[in-house]
């Protein structure tokens, strides 16, 4: 062997056993039982306290609230969505207040009038809906059930209220093409307005016999767009709309 | 935690479109520009080097041990920008103890170990062993035993162990090849292989790297072998043809490579290039327009391709010395430029733009700060004083070998 | 204390006053005795609440579903979120958001998220004509396929056995590889512990049987939790009835979170 390699072999034999010797006291004990991490950070992660008590905690000390809530309209709105995380509340009541937003800034967070939200889900214009007034003066937040049930569909579908209103077909009512139960206005995704389904119910004012005042549009039903329902290109809302 | 939502809320003033909102903070910054730009300087110099041991290139001999002195120096500094970086540098061994297979940056620990122990390291010291025995010999006191610990006591200085020393060279440098490769080319897969990212998910990024890095190595080598050389009044001017020549070889490669990665991409038109082609007509143009392309390649091939002999043995046009050696070094530096650019787009340009593809934020380098501009250059820095002292005790010089001149140094 | 050290560094002791050191020990022991036994109480009741024995990891596979035509972009997910997780409240650090997205008649596609949607959106009364526009929760999704956990050097981030990917904040150098590598950008680096953080189911939450804060408060149940392959789960029956998608299914990432009415513009 030459000397060389006698020599360097010493010296790589001296670094490798220090790694070696190393390595075994600093990998941490759990790393690899669970796979390729250190197990104990699973109990790290999950030993992490609760701030927000969920919503089973409360019914144990306010079971009339809970009750009324959940059989109401905002039944799917956690207690804590309005009164803040609580969890500290429910392990140590009289300590923890927690707080009941009174504002009127509060509600239109969710309630406010926004494009983007869903058709039908309740919003109003912050603005000018009773101005000035608490929003629970009207609604009790835990059965918001409106002081009058709105005879006006234009109460929940404002949007298409408005769309409608600067249309040629403002002056329709709107069961005149949707029959509605008085349901929908309880539990509305139980019980929904009906729409037209076939192209004479259009017909019945803008067909060419049709008994309707002079000024409405008519077309031949039997040569106009005749594979399809008048409202795959005519949105009834807004029917000049192009 | 003051200043640094003071700095985001400035960046979040200037995004433009959408970006994510965890995206507004740039993960990757300077620093982490700065250390593939090393270590490709180290690929580079490397396969510089081994072209005159392996391929027999006599012309570049001069530089041989040059080129591996400064590899070892940048290649001891490569992991500070590193180390700097990361959240929890004193964690940093973890990547030894506990390397994830699967993750390329996991390999870092052991390409670096490998390159600089097996390769580098050895390889140095078997092609100085003899002389540094010689010197040993020869000197007296503090140098003595510096270089006389070097040896190890190998102090044999047989033919046969002589020839071995040699045989041994050639072997590590062969071996060496491939681990430089290595070296920068995970870099670039650690890139390439990120599917989330468009501007980065690539399988030319290795390949552009790997050729980028010989560029910047063999630009290096030329600009400390001529400086070294004005300043000791000692070079070869056929050592700088030659090295301009295969520096203008490497650059026509590279520039292919980043031309084809340019055309493709713009020929597939996949969803990103909206939000690309906008990221560098605005934020990415003076850096990647400009200073990669233009300035740090194009200029510099065209120069190249007249100055040096690159077409055979002589130049297409004929300069004298001085201005030749000049065109050289600007050359060089221009492509120095163009090289750190090509880091910078590739990092900082991927981070600019959102993963939504919908938006573009901005990086604001700061100034001072552990991952600051300042830094950065004392990053860049460094080597060349660890080059100096590395130059001290293990000098490269021909001159140096054939007749080791015993240094007087004061013994106390 | 002061006169024992200086006793202890004078010349050898005598025997009475070896045996008047050890009684001041035993002294010492019996009288931290009971502080000890507290403290190994202290820490039994922790690993105990930490490691409640009903908890079976194996028996559970989460995933998330959302309901992109339930959300009203309230932000009380986000909010809560911060709240539960204890995340910085600097509108640069997200384990979950929401984006509004607008698509204007004129084909363009509006996107915003301002404060990741916890102080709600701005109505946007917009003069250009909208064609579509709605709300989309974002968080991580846990991919069962994870690039984040492909790429951490150390092994710092990881998904456990009942399918949440979580990050060992002790383990975590801070390379921020995994940030890059996340298509979804549900990944940041926390400002002061200086490692990666993301959503974790919150899986503090989950283990003891409740869900995690964003689901707990989202008050028109746009977002679902449960069990991917439960037969009966919330979870099930949304995915059994709805058609669903998940974002970026061409990085095969396989993330489970599976959206109800994805529109073909979200990213």
């Amino acid at each position: 062997m030459p000397q060389q390699v006698n020599r360097l072999a010493i010296v790589f034999l001296i670094l490798v056993s220090s790694l070696i010797g190393a390595r075994h006291y600093l990998v941490p004990t759990t790393f690899g039982d669970l796979g390729h991490y250190r197990a104990a950070a699973i109990d790290a992660n999950a030993s992490k306290p609760l701030i927000y008590a969920g919503h089973e905690a409360c019914g144990t000390c306010h079971p009339d609230i809970v009750k009324t809530h959940d059989e109401a309209r905002h039944r799917s709105v956690a207690c804590e969505v309005c009164h803040g995380a609580q969890a500290a509340h429910a392990e140590s009541p009289g300590e923890h207040q927690p707080p009941a937003p009174r504002q009127r800034g509060f509600c239109p967070l969710c309630h406010g009038y926004d494009p983007s939200r869903p058709t039908g889900f309740p919003q109003i214009d912050p603005v000018s809906h009773n101005p000035g007034r608490p929003c629970i003066t009207c609604h009790n937040p835990h059965a918001p059930v409106p002081p009058h049930t709105p005879q006006e569909c234009s109460a929940c579908h404002g949007e298409i209220a408005r769309t409608k209103a600067l249309s040629k077909h403002a002056a329709l009512p709107c069961n005149m093409c949707h029959q509605v139960a008085e349901r929908h206005k309880i539990t509305p995704l139980l019980s929904t307005p009906s729409k037209p389904q076939t192209r004479e119910f259009c017909g019945k004012c803008h067909g060419q016999e049709a008994k309707a005042p002079a000024e409405i549009a008519r077309v031949n039903l039997s040569t106009h767009g005749e594979r399809y329902v008048c409202w795959q290109c005519h949105y009834a809302h807004s029917p000049e709309a192009q | 935690m003051q200043d640094i939502a003071q700095q985001l809320t400035n960046i979040l003033q200037q995004v433009s479109g959408y970006i994510y909102p965890n995206e507004v903070e740039l993960q990757w910054g300077l620093l982490v520009v700065v250390y593939p730009y090393i270590t490709g300087l180290v690929a580079g110099a490397f396969i510089l080097a081994s072209l005159e041991r392996v391929f027999n290139v006599k012309e570049v001999e001069p530089t041989y041990r040059l080129a591996l002195l400064t590899a070892l120096a940048f290649l001891l500094i490569a992991p500070l920008p590193l180390l700097l970086h990361l959240g929890h540098p004193e964690r940093s061994f973890e990547i030894f103890l506990t390397p994830n297979v699967h993750s390329a940056m996991a390999m870092f620990g052991f390409v670096y170990a490998w390159y600089l122990a097996v390769v580098l390291l050895l390889e140095i010291w078997f092609d100085y062993r003899k002389d540094l025995v010689l010197w040993a010999r020869n000197e007296r006191g503090l140098r003595k035993w510096i270089h006389l610990m070097l040896t190890l006591g190998a102090t044999d200085l047989s033919e046969q162990s002589v020839e071995f020393d040699r045989k041994a060279v050639r072997f590590i440098t062969i071996m060496g090849i491939p681990s430089a490769f290595l070296l920068h080319g995970y870099v670039g897969f650690i890139f390439g292989s990120v599917k989330a990212n468009p501007w980065w998910s690539s399988v030319l990024i290795p390949v552009v790297f790997l050729f980028s890095a010989m560029v910047s190595g063999i630009a290096l080598v030329l600009m400390l072998y001529l400086l070294t050389g004005l300043v000791r009044r000692s070079f070869e001017m056929t050592c700088l043809d030659k090295l301009a020549s295969f520096l203008f070889y490497a650059l026509v490669v590279d520039f292919s490579l980043e031309i084809l990665d340019f055309i493709h991409r713009l020929y597939e038109a996949e969803e990103s290039i909206k939000i690309l082609g906008t990221m560098i007509s605005t934020r990415l143009f003076l850096s990647l327009v400009v200073l990669q392309t233009l300035a740090g390649t194009v200029l510099p091939l065209i120069c190249l391709a007249f100055v040096s002999p690159a077409f055979g043995s002589r130049a297409l046009v004929r300069f004298p010395d001085e201005l030749r050696r000049l065109l050289y070094l600007a050359s060089a530096t221009l492509i120095q430029i163009g090289i750190f650019s090509t880091r910078w787009n590739v990092v900082i340009g991927g981070q600019l733009f959102s993963k939504s593809l919908r938006g573009l934020t901005v990086y604001k380098m700061e100034l001072l700060g552990l991952e600051g501009f300042f830094v950065a250059v004392l990053l860049m820095a460094a080597p060349f004083f660890l080059l100096y002292i590395l130059v001290k005790i293990l000098p490269p010089w021909k001159e140096e070998i054939t007749t080791p001149v015993p240094e007087q140094v004061p013994s106390d | 204390m002061s006169t024992e050290a200086n006793r202890m560094q004078s010349e050898p002791e005598s025997p009475q006053e070896i045996s008047h050191d050890r009684r001041e020990f035993l002294k010492q022991c019996a009288a931290a005795a009971p502080l000890l036994l507290a403290i190994v109480q202290i820490a039994e009741e922790a690993a105990a609440s930490a490691n409640d024995e009903s908890y079976k990891p194996e028996e559970h596979y989460y995933g998330m579903g959302i309901d992109v035509n339930k959300c009203i972009g309230c932000g009380r997910c986000a909010d809560a979120c911060k709240t539960e997780n204890n995340v910085p409240r600097e509108p640069f650090y997200f384990r979950t958001w929401v984006e509004r997205y607008v698509l204007t008649t004129d084909g363009e596609t509006v996107v915003t998220s301002p404060n990741g949607g916890i102080d709600g959106f701005p109505s946007t009364m917009s003069e250009r004509g909208i064609l579509r526009t709605f709300f989309v929760p974002k968080l991580c999704n846990h991919c069962a396929n994870p690039p984040c956990v492909q790429v951490c050097p150390v092994g710092a981030t990881f998904i456990t056995r009942d399918g949440v990917v979580l990050v060992d904040k002790d383990y975590c150098i801070g390379c921020r590889y995994c940030i890059q590598a996340c298509p979804y950008g549900a990944r940041f680096l926390h400002p002061i512990t200086r490692t990666a953080e993301k959503c974790t189911f919150c899986y503090h939450r989950v283990v003891r049987g409740n869900v995690p804060a964003c689901v707990e408060v989202c008050p028109t149940g746009a977002r679902i939790f449960g069990d991917v392959r439960a037969r009966s789960s919330p979870l099930a029956r949304f995915t059994r009835f709805n058609e669903v998608q998940v974002l970026k299914p061409q990085l095969n990432t396989a993330p489970k979170v599976y959206y109800a009415n994805l529109d073909g513009e979200v990213r």
